[in-house]
Protein backbone atom coordinates (compact mmCIF):
# COMPACT_ATOMS: atom_id res chain seq x y z
CA UNK A 1 0.00 0.00 0.00
CA UNK A 2 1.31 3.42 -0.47
CA UNK A 3 0.19 6.36 1.04
CA UNK A 4 0.72 10.15 0.40
CA UNK A 5 0.24 12.58 3.10
CA UNK A 6 -0.09 16.30 2.13
CA UNK A 7 2.76 16.02 -0.35
CA UNK A 8 3.55 19.57 -1.70
CA UNK A 9 5.92 20.49 -4.86
CA UNK A 10 6.39 23.85 -5.94
CA UNK A 11 8.84 24.61 -9.05
CA UNK A 12 9.70 28.16 -8.72
CA UNK A 13 6.47 30.37 -8.52
CA UNK A 14 4.68 27.49 -9.78
CA UNK A 15 2.19 25.49 -6.98
CA UNK A 16 2.20 21.98 -9.12
CA UNK A 17 1.10 19.68 -5.68
CA UNK A 18 -0.88 21.52 -2.80
CA UNK A 19 -1.13 18.94 -0.18
CA UNK A 20 -2.28 15.52 -1.63
CA UNK A 21 -3.53 12.71 0.33
CA UNK A 22 -4.13 9.62 -1.54
CA UNK A 23 -3.91 5.97 -0.73
CA UNK A 24 -3.12 3.40 -3.08
CA UNK A 25 -4.20 0.06 -2.08
CA UNK A 26 -2.09 -3.03 -2.65
CA UNK A 27 -3.36 -5.63 -5.75
CA UNK A 28 -5.54 -2.76 -7.56
CA UNK A 29 -4.86 -0.49 -10.35
CA UNK A 30 -5.58 3.47 -9.00
CA UNK A 31 -5.86 5.05 -11.97
CA UNK A 32 -4.98 9.25 -11.87
CA UNK A 33 -6.98 11.19 -14.09
CA UNK A 34 -6.96 15.22 -14.43
CA UNK A 35 -6.37 17.96 -16.80
CA UNK A 36 -3.13 18.20 -18.37
CA UNK A 37 -0.56 19.81 -16.56
CA UNK A 38 -2.13 19.36 -13.43
CA UNK A 39 0.97 17.57 -11.75
CA UNK A 40 0.13 13.96 -12.31
CA UNK A 41 3.54 13.08 -14.02
CA UNK A 42 5.21 14.98 -10.70
CA UNK A 43 2.72 12.83 -7.88
CA UNK A 44 4.08 9.40 -9.58
CA UNK A 45 8.17 10.64 -9.73
CA UNK A 46 7.20 12.06 -6.24
CA UNK A 47 6.76 8.13 -5.23
CA UNK A 48 9.74 7.12 -6.79
CA UNK A 49 11.96 9.77 -5.53
CA UNK A 50 12.60 11.64 -8.60
CA UNK A 51 10.84 14.45 -7.68
CA UNK A 52 11.72 15.51 -3.44
CA UNK A 53 8.33 17.13 -2.10
CA UNK A 54 8.90 20.31 -0.58
CA UNK A 55 6.37 18.64 2.24
CA UNK A 56 4.31 15.72 2.96
CA UNK A 57 4.87 12.52 3.74
CA UNK A 58 4.93 9.41 1.44
CA UNK A 59 4.97 5.75 2.41
CA UNK A 60 5.40 2.29 0.87
CA UNK A 61 4.19 -0.54 2.70
CA UNK A 62 4.35 1.63 5.84
CA UNK A 63 7.95 2.78 5.41
CA UNK A 64 9.16 5.98 4.50
CA UNK A 65 10.33 6.84 1.02
CA UNK A 66 13.29 9.07 2.10
CA UNK A 67 14.26 6.15 4.47
CA UNK A 68 14.13 3.03 2.44
CA UNK A 69 17.44 1.51 1.34
CA UNK A 70 17.51 3.26 -2.29
CA UNK A 71 18.58 0.03 -4.54
CA UNK A 72 15.74 -2.45 -2.81
CA UNK A 73 13.26 0.40 -2.94
CA UNK A 74 13.27 1.22 -7.02
CA UNK A 75 14.20 -2.75 -7.65
CA UNK A 76 10.43 -3.44 -6.62
CA UNK A 77 8.97 -0.78 -8.83
CA UNK A 78 8.32 -0.93 -12.98
CA UNK A 79 7.98 2.81 -14.64
CA UNK A 80 6.39 3.71 -18.00
CA UNK A 81 7.19 7.23 -18.17
CA UNK A 82 4.73 9.23 -20.45
CA UNK A 83 7.87 10.37 -23.65
CA UNK A 84 9.09 6.61 -23.05
CA UNK A 85 12.16 7.64 -21.87
CA UNK A 86 13.97 5.12 -23.90
CA UNK A 87 17.80 5.03 -24.08
CA UNK A 88 18.53 5.75 -27.77
CA UNK A 89 22.26 4.71 -27.76
CA UNK A 90 21.03 0.92 -27.25
CA UNK A 91 18.85 -1.43 -29.17
CA UNK A 92 15.47 -2.11 -28.46
CA UNK A 93 15.84 -5.71 -26.40
CA UNK A 94 18.55 -3.99 -24.26
CA UNK A 95 16.13 -1.34 -23.46
CA UNK A 96 13.92 -4.11 -22.14
CA UNK A 97 16.27 -5.63 -20.69
CA UNK A 98 17.99 -3.20 -18.98
CA UNK A 99 17.26 -4.68 -15.57
CA UNK A 100 18.39 -8.03 -16.37
CA UNK A 101 21.64 -6.84 -17.99
CA UNK A 102 23.01 -5.30 -15.07
CA UNK A 103 23.05 -4.68 -11.34
CA UNK A 104 21.30 -7.23 -8.50
CA UNK A 105 18.56 -9.16 -11.65
CA UNK A 106 21.79 -9.87 -14.00
CA UNK A 107 21.13 -12.74 -15.46
CA UNK A 108 22.97 -14.47 -18.29
CA UNK A 109 22.77 -12.64 -22.02
CA UNK A 110 20.57 -15.33 -23.76
CA UNK A 111 17.95 -15.53 -21.08
CA UNK A 112 17.81 -11.75 -20.79
CA UNK A 113 17.36 -11.32 -24.59
CA UNK A 114 14.82 -13.91 -24.44
CA UNK A 115 12.60 -12.85 -21.93
CA UNK A 116 12.94 -9.39 -23.56
CA UNK A 117 11.60 -10.80 -26.65
CA UNK A 118 8.94 -12.39 -24.69
CA UNK A 119 7.97 -9.24 -23.10
CA UNK A 120 7.96 -7.61 -26.41
CA UNK A 121 5.47 -10.21 -28.23
CA UNK A 122 3.07 -9.18 -25.05
CA UNK A 123 3.06 -5.61 -25.57
CA UNK A 124 2.32 -6.49 -29.64
CA UNK A 125 5.64 -6.12 -30.90
CA UNK A 126 7.36 -8.72 -33.33
CA UNK A 127 11.27 -9.99 -32.48
CA UNK A 128 12.14 -8.00 -35.12
CA UNK A 129 12.38 -4.75 -33.74
CA UNK A 130 14.18 -6.13 -30.80
CA UNK A 131 17.60 -5.11 -32.52
CA UNK A 132 16.42 -2.09 -34.01
CA UNK A 133 17.03 1.14 -31.99
CA UNK A 134 14.38 2.97 -30.72
CA UNK A 135 14.80 6.49 -33.00
CA UNK A 136 13.95 3.80 -36.07
CA UNK A 137 10.29 3.34 -34.22
CA UNK A 138 7.01 5.28 -34.58
CA UNK A 139 6.36 6.68 -31.06
CA UNK A 140 3.42 4.16 -30.36
CA UNK A 141 5.99 1.50 -30.85
CA UNK A 142 8.56 3.11 -28.72
CA UNK A 143 5.73 3.91 -25.99
CA UNK A 144 4.88 -0.25 -26.08
CA UNK A 145 8.65 -0.82 -25.84
CA UNK A 146 8.90 1.09 -22.73
CA UNK A 147 5.89 -0.93 -21.34
CA UNK A 148 7.70 -3.77 -22.20
CA UNK A 149 10.83 -2.51 -20.15
CA UNK A 150 9.04 -1.85 -17.61
CA UNK A 151 6.95 -5.41 -16.65
CA UNK A 152 10.32 -7.22 -18.25
CA UNK A 153 11.63 -7.77 -14.68
CA UNK A 154 7.79 -8.55 -13.07
CA UNK A 155 8.26 -5.79 -10.62
CA UNK A 156 5.26 -5.59 -7.94
CA UNK A 157 4.46 -1.88 -8.38
CA UNK A 158 3.91 -0.66 -11.66
CA UNK A 159 3.35 3.14 -12.41
CA UNK A 160 1.91 3.63 -16.11
CA UNK A 161 2.27 7.41 -17.19
CA UNK A 162 -0.65 7.71 -19.96
CA UNK A 163 0.33 4.22 -21.60
CA UNK A 164 -2.28 4.90 -24.45
CA UNK A 165 -1.44 8.29 -25.53
CA UNK A 166 -0.40 8.27 -28.75
CA UNK A 167 -1.69 4.92 -29.68
CA UNK A 168 -4.72 3.77 -32.19
CA UNK A 169 -7.75 2.44 -30.49
CA UNK A 170 -6.88 -1.28 -31.58
CA UNK A 171 -3.38 -1.19 -29.60
CA UNK A 172 -5.58 0.80 -26.85
CA UNK A 173 -7.71 -1.89 -26.34
CA UNK A 174 -4.55 -4.73 -26.53
CA UNK A 175 -2.46 -2.31 -23.78
CA UNK A 176 -6.05 -1.79 -21.65
CA UNK A 177 -6.19 -5.64 -21.49
CA UNK A 178 -2.31 -6.59 -20.89
CA UNK A 179 -2.82 -3.85 -18.10
CA UNK A 180 -5.62 -5.74 -16.35
CA UNK A 181 -4.19 -8.69 -16.47
CA UNK A 182 -0.69 -7.75 -15.38
CA UNK A 183 -3.00 -6.48 -12.41
CA UNK A 184 -5.48 -9.54 -12.04
CA UNK A 185 -2.78 -12.03 -12.85
CA UNK A 186 -0.10 -11.16 -11.26
CA UNK A 187 -1.42 -9.27 -8.34
CA UNK A 188 0.33 -6.25 -8.49
CA UNK A 189 0.00 -2.98 -7.70
CA UNK A 190 -0.66 -0.32 -10.19
CA UNK A 191 -0.94 3.13 -10.63
CA UNK A 192 -1.80 4.34 -14.01
CA UNK A 193 -2.52 7.74 -15.46
CA UNK A 194 -4.54 8.89 -17.99
CA UNK A 195 -6.78 10.80 -19.92
CA UNK A 196 -8.54 8.44 -21.93
CA UNK A 197 -11.56 7.75 -20.56
CA UNK A 198 -12.50 4.35 -22.54
CA UNK A 199 -9.10 3.07 -20.89
CA UNK A 200 -10.37 4.13 -17.39
CA UNK A 201 -13.05 1.88 -17.39
CA UNK A 202 -11.51 -0.64 -19.02
CA UNK A 203 -8.50 -0.82 -16.41
CA UNK A 204 -9.50 1.19 -13.21
CA UNK A 205 -10.09 -0.57 -9.66
CA UNK A 206 -10.37 2.83 -8.47
CA UNK A 207 -10.03 6.40 -9.85
CA UNK A 208 -8.85 9.59 -8.44
CA UNK A 209 -9.08 13.20 -9.77
CA UNK A 210 -6.40 15.17 -9.29
CA UNK A 211 -7.21 18.97 -9.39
CA UNK A 212 -5.73 22.35 -8.25
CA UNK A 213 -2.95 20.36 -6.74
CA UNK A 214 -5.05 18.46 -4.54
CA UNK A 215 -7.29 14.93 -4.76
CA UNK A 216 -10.77 16.25 -5.53
CA UNK A 217 -12.31 12.73 -5.79
CA UNK A 218 -11.72 9.41 -5.39
CA UNK A 219 -13.32 6.23 -4.97
CA UNK A 220 -14.06 3.02 -6.47
CA UNK A 221 -14.84 2.71 -10.16
CA UNK A 222 -18.50 1.93 -10.13
CA UNK A 223 -19.12 4.49 -8.00
CA UNK A 224 -17.21 7.17 -10.53
CA UNK A 225 -20.33 7.82 -12.95
CA UNK A 226 -22.75 8.94 -10.38
CA UNK A 227 -20.33 11.15 -8.40
CA UNK A 228 -21.85 14.28 -7.55
CA UNK A 229 -18.48 16.52 -7.81
CA UNK A 230 -19.20 19.00 -10.42
CA UNK A 231 -15.32 19.03 -11.68
CA UNK A 232 -15.79 14.78 -11.63
CA UNK A 233 -18.59 15.07 -13.85
CA UNK A 234 -17.40 17.78 -16.28
CA UNK A 235 -13.98 15.78 -16.75
CA UNK A 236 -15.31 12.75 -17.12
CA UNK A 237 -18.36 13.43 -19.67
CA UNK A 238 -15.78 16.07 -21.53
CA UNK A 239 -17.81 19.26 -21.57
CA UNK A 240 -16.44 22.24 -22.36
CA UNK A 241 -18.75 24.21 -19.91
CA UNK A 242 -18.22 23.60 -16.05
CA UNK A 243 -15.74 24.65 -12.97
CA UNK A 244 -12.90 23.56 -14.62
CA UNK A 245 -11.29 26.57 -16.62
CA UNK A 246 -10.62 25.54 -20.04
CA UNK A 247 -7.90 28.55 -20.05
CA UNK A 248 -4.76 27.17 -18.94
CA UNK B 1 25.76 49.96 -1.89
CA UNK B 2 23.43 48.88 -4.23
CA UNK B 3 26.00 48.48 -6.53
CA UNK B 4 28.46 46.30 -3.61
CA UNK B 5 25.11 44.17 -2.67
CA UNK B 6 25.41 42.99 -6.54
CA UNK B 7 29.09 42.55 -6.60
CA UNK B 8 28.34 40.23 -3.87
CA UNK B 9 25.74 38.36 -4.32
CA UNK B 10 27.51 37.55 -7.71
CA UNK B 11 30.60 36.11 -5.34
CA UNK B 12 28.37 34.29 -3.82
CA UNK B 13 26.77 32.84 -6.46
CA UNK B 14 29.90 32.08 -7.66
CA UNK B 15 30.84 30.24 -4.90
CA UNK B 16 28.10 28.06 -4.65
CA UNK B 17 28.33 27.26 -7.97
CA UNK B 18 32.13 26.33 -7.30
CA UNK B 19 30.66 24.35 -4.15
CA UNK B 20 28.15 22.14 -6.44
CA UNK B 21 31.01 21.55 -8.90
CA UNK B 22 33.55 20.51 -6.03
CA UNK B 23 30.67 18.02 -4.61
CA UNK B 24 29.82 16.65 -8.34
CA UNK B 25 33.63 16.10 -8.71
CA UNK B 26 33.74 14.24 -5.13
CA UNK B 27 31.03 12.06 -6.19
CA UNK B 28 32.56 11.34 -9.52
CA UNK B 29 35.61 10.11 -7.86
CA UNK B 30 33.83 8.07 -5.06
CA UNK B 31 32.57 5.95 -8.40
CA UNK B 32 36.05 4.83 -9.30
CA UNK B 33 36.20 2.89 -6.14
CA UNK B 34 32.75 1.90 -5.50
CA UNK B 35 31.32 -1.26 -7.41
CA UNK B 36 29.73 -1.98 -9.94
CA UNK B 37 31.91 -1.27 -12.82
CA UNK B 38 30.65 -0.36 -16.25
CA UNK B 39 33.49 -2.33 -18.53
CA UNK B 40 31.10 -1.11 -21.65
CA UNK B 41 30.76 2.18 -20.96
CA UNK B 42 33.73 2.94 -20.19
CA UNK B 43 35.45 0.76 -23.28
CA UNK B 44 32.87 3.29 -25.41
CA UNK B 45 34.21 6.02 -23.88
CA UNK B 46 38.25 4.96 -24.38
CA UNK B 47 36.83 5.13 -28.13
CA UNK B 48 35.04 7.87 -28.09
CA UNK B 49 37.31 10.56 -26.30
CA UNK B 50 40.80 8.89 -27.44
CA UNK B 51 40.69 7.38 -30.75
CA UNK B 52 37.75 9.12 -32.17
CA UNK B 53 39.90 12.37 -31.73
CA UNK B 54 43.13 11.43 -33.31
CA UNK B 55 42.48 13.17 -36.54
CA UNK B 56 41.26 15.83 -34.43
CA UNK B 57 44.60 16.35 -32.69
CA UNK B 58 46.47 15.38 -35.01
CA UNK B 59 46.04 17.90 -37.70
CA UNK B 60 46.21 20.66 -35.25
CA UNK B 61 49.52 19.98 -33.76
CA UNK B 62 50.95 19.29 -37.00
CA UNK B 63 49.89 22.69 -38.52
CA UNK B 64 50.81 24.33 -34.86
CA UNK B 65 54.30 22.62 -34.95
CA UNK B 66 54.64 23.97 -38.61
CA UNK B 67 53.58 27.69 -38.10
CA UNK B 68 55.93 27.37 -34.40
CA UNK B 69 58.86 26.60 -36.35
CA UNK B 70 58.26 29.36 -39.02
CA UNK B 71 57.57 32.16 -36.45
CA UNK B 72 60.90 30.82 -34.47
CA UNK B 73 63.38 31.12 -37.67
CA UNK B 74 61.98 34.68 -38.41
CA UNK B 75 62.27 35.66 -34.79
CA UNK B 76 65.34 34.35 -34.45
CA UNK B 77 66.78 35.80 -37.57
CA UNK B 78 66.34 39.51 -36.09
CA UNK B 79 69.31 38.66 -33.42
CA UNK B 80 70.92 35.58 -35.74
CA UNK B 81 69.28 32.44 -33.59
CA UNK B 82 67.54 30.92 -36.23
CA UNK B 83 69.94 28.03 -34.96
CA UNK B 84 67.45 27.21 -32.18
CA UNK B 85 64.01 26.34 -34.05
CA UNK B 86 64.35 22.69 -32.85
CA UNK B 87 64.89 23.50 -29.33
CA UNK B 88 62.06 25.94 -28.83
CA UNK B 89 59.95 24.12 -31.58
CA UNK B 90 60.15 20.95 -28.88
CA UNK B 91 60.12 23.30 -25.56
CA UNK B 92 57.18 25.27 -27.32
CA UNK B 93 55.33 22.11 -28.11
CA UNK B 94 55.84 19.64 -24.97
CA UNK B 95 55.66 22.25 -22.17
CA UNK B 96 52.65 24.51 -23.48
CA UNK B 97 50.88 23.75 -26.84
CA UNK B 98 50.98 20.18 -26.87
CA UNK B 99 48.78 19.88 -23.66
CA UNK B 100 46.53 23.10 -24.14
CA UNK B 101 45.61 22.67 -27.66
CA UNK B 102 44.99 19.33 -27.36
CA UNK B 103 42.94 20.02 -24.19
CA UNK B 104 41.23 22.89 -26.54
CA UNK B 105 40.40 20.72 -29.30
CA UNK B 106 38.84 17.91 -26.69
CA UNK B 107 36.84 20.96 -25.06
CA UNK B 108 35.20 21.29 -28.74
CA UNK B 109 35.02 17.82 -29.39
CA UNK B 110 33.99 15.91 -26.10
CA UNK B 111 32.94 17.71 -23.83
CA UNK B 112 30.29 19.65 -26.48
CA UNK B 113 29.08 16.19 -27.34
CA UNK B 114 28.63 15.06 -23.72
CA UNK B 115 27.37 17.88 -22.63
CA UNK B 116 24.75 17.31 -25.36
CA UNK B 117 24.29 13.70 -25.36
CA UNK B 118 23.74 13.37 -21.25
CA UNK B 119 21.74 17.30 -20.87
CA UNK B 120 19.59 15.13 -24.19
CA UNK B 121 18.96 12.47 -21.46
CA UNK B 122 17.92 14.55 -19.21
CA UNK B 123 15.10 16.75 -20.89
CA UNK B 124 13.77 13.13 -22.10
CA UNK B 125 13.61 11.67 -18.82
CA UNK B 126 16.40 8.77 -19.66
CA UNK B 127 18.21 9.96 -16.63
CA UNK B 128 15.24 9.63 -14.34
CA UNK B 129 14.48 6.18 -16.23
CA UNK B 130 18.01 4.99 -15.17
CA UNK B 131 17.49 5.75 -12.12
CA UNK B 132 14.44 3.84 -11.62
CA UNK B 133 16.11 0.90 -13.28
CA UNK B 134 18.57 0.44 -10.36
CA UNK B 135 21.03 1.87 -11.90
CA UNK B 136 23.17 5.39 -10.68
CA UNK B 137 23.45 7.77 -13.74
CA UNK B 138 26.57 9.39 -11.57
CA UNK B 139 28.35 5.67 -12.14
CA UNK B 140 26.87 4.83 -15.26
CA UNK B 141 27.49 7.98 -17.39
CA UNK B 142 29.28 10.15 -15.31
CA UNK B 143 32.24 8.12 -14.18
CA UNK B 144 33.36 6.27 -17.21
CA UNK B 145 33.70 9.35 -19.39
CA UNK B 146 35.71 11.18 -16.70
CA UNK B 147 37.81 8.42 -16.16
CA UNK B 148 38.46 7.36 -19.90
CA UNK B 149 39.60 11.34 -20.75
CA UNK B 150 41.75 11.31 -17.74
CA UNK B 151 43.17 8.18 -18.70
CA UNK B 152 43.50 8.92 -22.76
CA UNK B 153 44.20 12.26 -22.71
CA UNK B 154 48.11 11.85 -21.45
CA UNK B 155 48.31 9.69 -24.73
CA UNK B 156 46.41 12.14 -26.82
CA UNK B 157 49.06 14.67 -25.68
CA UNK B 158 51.84 12.25 -26.09
CA UNK B 159 50.66 12.27 -29.76
CA UNK B 160 50.44 15.77 -30.09
CA UNK B 161 53.44 16.42 -29.01
CA UNK B 162 55.41 13.92 -31.37
CA UNK B 163 53.29 15.10 -34.05
CA UNK B 164 53.83 18.88 -33.33
CA UNK B 165 57.83 18.56 -33.03
CA UNK B 166 57.51 16.38 -36.59
CA UNK B 167 55.14 19.50 -38.35
CA UNK B 168 58.19 21.65 -37.21
CA UNK B 169 60.30 19.21 -38.24
CA UNK B 170 58.79 19.22 -42.33
CA UNK B 171 58.68 22.99 -42.09
CA UNK B 172 62.81 23.49 -41.35
CA UNK B 173 63.95 20.26 -43.32
CA UNK B 174 61.90 21.50 -46.40
CA UNK B 175 61.86 25.21 -46.31
CA UNK B 176 64.14 26.45 -43.88
CA UNK B 177 67.39 24.41 -44.74
CA UNK B 178 68.18 22.45 -41.62
CA UNK B 179 69.35 19.07 -41.85
CA UNK B 180 66.96 16.54 -40.76
CA UNK B 181 69.22 14.01 -38.52
CA UNK B 182 70.54 17.19 -36.59
CA UNK B 183 67.19 18.55 -36.08
CA UNK B 184 66.26 15.39 -34.13
CA UNK B 185 69.55 14.99 -32.30
CA UNK B 186 68.63 18.33 -30.96
CA UNK B 187 65.14 18.19 -30.04
CA UNK B 188 66.46 14.66 -28.28
CA UNK B 189 69.32 16.19 -26.46
CA UNK B 190 66.77 19.35 -25.72
CA UNK B 191 64.09 17.77 -23.91
CA UNK B 192 64.24 17.01 -20.46
CA UNK B 193 62.09 14.14 -18.63
CA UNK B 194 60.51 16.77 -16.32
CA UNK B 195 59.40 18.83 -19.93
CA UNK B 196 57.53 15.57 -21.07
CA UNK B 197 56.33 14.85 -17.15
CA UNK B 198 54.96 18.40 -17.24
CA UNK B 199 53.30 17.55 -20.36
CA UNK B 200 51.46 14.21 -19.58
CA UNK B 201 50.29 15.86 -16.65
CA UNK B 202 48.65 18.28 -18.14
CA UNK B 203 46.86 16.21 -20.46
CA UNK B 204 45.37 14.03 -17.75
CA UNK B 205 44.04 17.15 -15.84
CA UNK B 206 42.79 18.64 -19.14
CA UNK B 207 41.02 15.39 -20.13
CA UNK B 208 39.57 14.97 -16.50
CA UNK B 209 38.14 18.95 -16.24
CA UNK B 210 37.23 18.37 -19.81
CA UNK B 211 35.12 15.28 -19.36
CA UNK B 212 33.77 16.62 -15.71
CA UNK B 213 32.47 19.56 -17.52
CA UNK B 214 30.59 18.21 -20.01
CA UNK B 215 29.01 15.54 -17.77
CA UNK B 216 28.34 18.46 -15.36
CA UNK B 217 26.51 20.74 -17.16
CA UNK B 218 24.60 18.02 -19.00
CA UNK B 219 23.48 16.84 -15.57
CA UNK B 220 22.03 20.14 -14.91
CA UNK B 221 20.45 20.92 -17.70
CA UNK B 222 17.12 22.92 -18.17
CA UNK B 223 14.22 21.73 -19.50
CA UNK B 224 13.57 21.89 -23.66
CA UNK B 225 15.73 22.00 -26.21
CA UNK B 226 17.46 25.64 -25.00
CA UNK B 227 18.02 24.02 -21.72
CA UNK B 228 20.19 21.92 -24.10
CA UNK B 229 21.82 24.24 -25.99
CA UNK B 230 22.90 26.43 -22.76
CA UNK B 231 24.23 23.23 -21.05
CA UNK B 232 26.45 22.85 -24.28
CA UNK B 233 27.58 25.99 -24.62
CA UNK B 234 28.15 26.32 -20.90
CA UNK B 235 30.07 23.19 -20.83
CA UNK B 236 32.48 24.21 -23.40
CA UNK B 237 33.29 27.78 -22.34
CA UNK B 238 33.96 26.46 -18.75
CA UNK B 239 36.19 23.33 -19.73
CA UNK B 240 38.29 25.86 -22.20
CA UNK B 241 38.48 28.95 -19.27
CA UNK B 242 39.27 26.08 -16.65
CA UNK B 243 41.91 24.21 -18.87
CA UNK B 244 43.64 27.61 -19.47
CA UNK B 245 43.73 28.97 -16.30
CA UNK B 246 44.99 25.06 -15.10
CA UNK B 247 47.70 25.21 -17.21
CA UNK B 248 48.86 28.51 -16.00
CA UNK B 249 48.61 26.97 -12.27
CA UNK B 250 50.73 23.82 -13.52
CA UNK B 251 53.57 25.57 -15.46
CA UNK B 252 54.03 27.58 -12.59
CA UNK B 253 53.94 24.42 -10.27
CA UNK B 254 56.13 22.91 -12.55
CA UNK B 255 58.66 25.37 -13.83
CA UNK B 256 58.96 28.19 -11.70
CA UNK B 257 61.72 27.45 -8.72
N1 LIG C 1 11.36 19.35 -13.31
C1 LIG C 1 10.48 20.36 -13.41
N2 LIG C 1 10.88 21.63 -13.30
C2 LIG C 1 10.00 22.64 -13.38
N3 LIG C 1 8.68 22.50 -13.58
C3 LIG C 1 8.20 21.26 -13.70
C4 LIG C 1 9.08 20.11 -13.62
N4 LIG C 1 8.33 19.01 -13.78
C5 LIG C 1 7.06 19.43 -13.96
N5 LIG C 1 6.97 20.77 -13.91
C6 LIG C 1 5.75 21.58 -14.03
O1 LIG C 1 4.78 21.00 -13.19
C7 LIG C 1 3.51 21.07 -13.80
C8 LIG C 1 2.87 19.69 -13.82
O2 LIG C 1 3.59 18.87 -14.71
P1 LIG C 1 3.20 17.37 -14.98
O3 LIG C 1 3.18 16.61 -13.71
O4 LIG C 1 4.13 16.87 -16.04
O5 LIG C 1 1.73 17.49 -15.56
P2 LIG C 1 0.76 16.32 -16.03
O6 LIG C 1 -0.38 16.34 -15.05
O7 LIG C 1 0.30 16.68 -17.39
O8 LIG C 1 1.53 15.04 -16.00
C9 LIG C 1 3.70 21.68 -15.17
O9 LIG C 1 3.34 23.04 -15.09
C10 LIG C 1 5.17 21.53 -15.42
O10 LIG C 1 5.65 22.58 -16.21
MG1 LIG D 1 2.17 13.89 -17.39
Amino acid sequence: MIELRDVHKTFGSNQVLRGVNLTIPSGQNTVVIGGSGTGKSVLLKCILGLVTPDQGVITVDGTKVTEAPRDAFLSRFGMLFQGGALFDSLPVWQNVAFRLLRGPLKRPRDEAKEIAIAKLRRVGLSPDVAERLPAELSGGMQKRVSLARAIAAEPEIIFFDEPTTGLDPIMSGVINDLIREIVTEMGVTAMTITHDMTSVRAIADRVAMLHGGKIRWTGPLSEMDAATDPYVDQFIHGRAQGPIETLR
Amino acid sequence: MRFLAVIGALVLGRLAALGRLMRFAGETLSHLVRPPFYGREIGFALLNVGYFSLPVVGLTALFTGGALALQIYAGGARFSAEAVVPQIVAIGMVRELGPVLVGLMIAARVTSSIAAEIATMKVTEQIDALVTLSTNPMKYLTMPRVLAGTLVMPVLVGIGDVIGIFGGYLVATRSLGFNGATYLRNTVDFLEPLDIMSSLTKGAVFGFIATLMGCYYGMRSDRGAMGVGRATKGSVVAAAVVILAANFVLTEAFFSA
